[in-house]
């Protein structure tokens, strides 16, 4: 199958198929965020003795709604000094490629639903890994044109940061997947889990896993990274100048960056579906998946509340001198032995 | 051909709507209270001296020349790196001569002091 400029797609429904199962996807990619919000307030406040949200609902399970419907209902607001059009776009740029990265993750192989088969993903591209990259570049635009269309200091400073440091750190992630390419041979993401049955890529290569997380917390401005908003030092950086709804597509975007990169780093390095010891029926796919993206948003939580702030000199020369070299001779070691046994 | 990405682009366009409606959600629900003072961009309560046209630091601008040097780095190693198994100890060798000829630009970029951030 010749797929022309466009790389191949691994399997593919009747077009019906496809829409149904990308707007289930999407439904549920959107219904993921309010949790993991819900869960990092509430696992940030058990980390500093206390309850964190319980006023709205049972044990405060509605108050990202709340927060919606108040965002929502904010003055629509602009700077004198924006761009309105720019102003305007940022968030939604942000938001959209989040959003389209979440389509690459498997959440299981091919599974029979209702006598039609269905890839439980969204699109399995030939260049995996690559689709995530090209999303995450579109990104930037998000960021840049929202710090630089507001017209304030403090956002420009903040978006100039935030691109800096997200190139950085980019080459350093792209870099730590290479030794995985090498061992399993395919930029597919199912094919890259289906190699890992029996050994997880994050057992030999470890290094390459550690790059890939530090370099994962510094792509989706977490903190110890999160430069972009040091809020002691830029007041919020790209959204000083933001409210209301459009303030909240940029927070809505950064948790399904967090998602999504979690969800890359479990298909790669932590066996996606596959579990030790025991091989689930298909139908459990989706929930090991699911469980482990979880586990992987509690350790982003977990740092959150233990490691302060780095300075920003300190950041920039970590990744150019400390992981992108690291992360190079990750791949020749992997590429020796590859090759040698 | 295109039927493939169906997927992705139902992603995007979906995407797109739920984006737009987070913008122009204000202009629909929110109220509308103008004062001059209020569209001032955030400036600490100072008189605001913002006009558009920043000048940012130089080292942003080299930070953003390496990017393009490492990142095309890692874009022509991934073919390389996915047929190595396959191809063997040639392409072995030409991943080590490209990746030695990149370790000489790091090490030069390194001792001009290009890394330090000023």
């Amino acid at each position: 199958m010749s797929g022309g400029v466009l790389a191949v797609v691994g399997y593919t429904e009747p077009w019906y198929i496809q829409i149904l199962k990308s707007v289930v996807l999407f439904a549920i990619a959107v219904q993921i965020v309010p949790v993991v919000l819900l869960a990092e307030r509430k696992l940030l406040g058990r980390f500093q003795h206390r309850y964190g949200p319980n006023r709205v609902g049972p044990f405060g399970m509605a108050q990202p709604l709340a927060d919606i419907v108040k965002l929502a209902t904010k003055e629509p607001f602009r700077p004198s000094t924006s761009i309105g059009f720019l102003y305007a776009l940022a968030p939604v740029i942000s938001l959209l490629t989040a959003l389209a990265a979440f389509a690459i993750i498997p959440f299981g192989d091919v599974a029979n639903i209702f006598g039609q088969d269905v890839g439980l993903y969204g699109l399995d591209v030939g260049i995996g890994v690559l689709y995530v990259f090209a999303f995450g570049a579109i990104a930037f635009y998000g960021l840049m044109l929202g710090g630089w269309a507001s017209g304030s200091k403090y956002s420009f400073l903040g978006s100039m940061r935030a691109a800096a440091q997200l190139i950085s750190y980019e080459v350093a992630m792209g870099l730590s997947l290479v030794g995985v390419l090498m061992m399993a041979g395919t930029l597919s993401l199912t094919e890259i889990v289906a190699a890992q049955e029996g050994l997880w890529y994050a057992v030999p290569q470890f290094v390459g896993f550690a790059i890939f997380v530090i370099a994962a917390f510094a792509e989706t401005n977490r903190v110890p990274f999160d430069l972009p908003e040091a809020d002691a030092e830029l007041v919020a950086g790209y959204n000083t100048e933001y409210g209301g709804s459009r303030f909240a597509a940029f927070f809505f975007a950064e948790y399904v960056n967090i998602i999504v990169v979690s969800g890359i780093a479990v298909t790669i390095f932590l066996g996606g579906w596959q579990l030790p010891f025991i091989d689930p029926p298909g139908w459990v796919d989706p929930f090991v998946v699911l469980g482990k993206i979880f586990a992987f948003v509690f350790l982003f939580v977990w740092i959150r509340a233990t490691l302060p702030r780095l300075r920003y000199d300190q950041l920039m020369s970590f990744g150019w001198k400390v992981l992108l070299p690291l992360a190079t001779l990750n791949a020749l070691v992997t590429a020796v032995l590859v090759v040698a046994l | 051909m295109l039927s493939g990405y169906l997927p992705a682009i139902v992603f995007v366009g979906l995407g797109a709507v739920v984006g737009i409606t987070f913008a122009v959600l204000n202009h629909l629900f929110g109220p509308r209270r103008a004062m001059p003072h209020k569209t001032d961009p955030y400036e600490c309560g100072l008189p605001s001296e913002v006009q558009q046209g920043f000048r940012f630091g130089i080292s942003f601008y080299l930070i953003a020349m390496l990017f393009i040097i490492f990142d095309i780095e890692v874009i022509l190693l991934y073919p390389v790196a996915i047929q190595l198994k396959a191809v063997g100890v040639s392409a072995l060798i030409a991943i080590s001569i490209f990746i030695s000829l990149l370790v000489v630009a790091f090490v030069y970029e390194w001792r001009r002091g290009a890394m330090e951030w000023k």
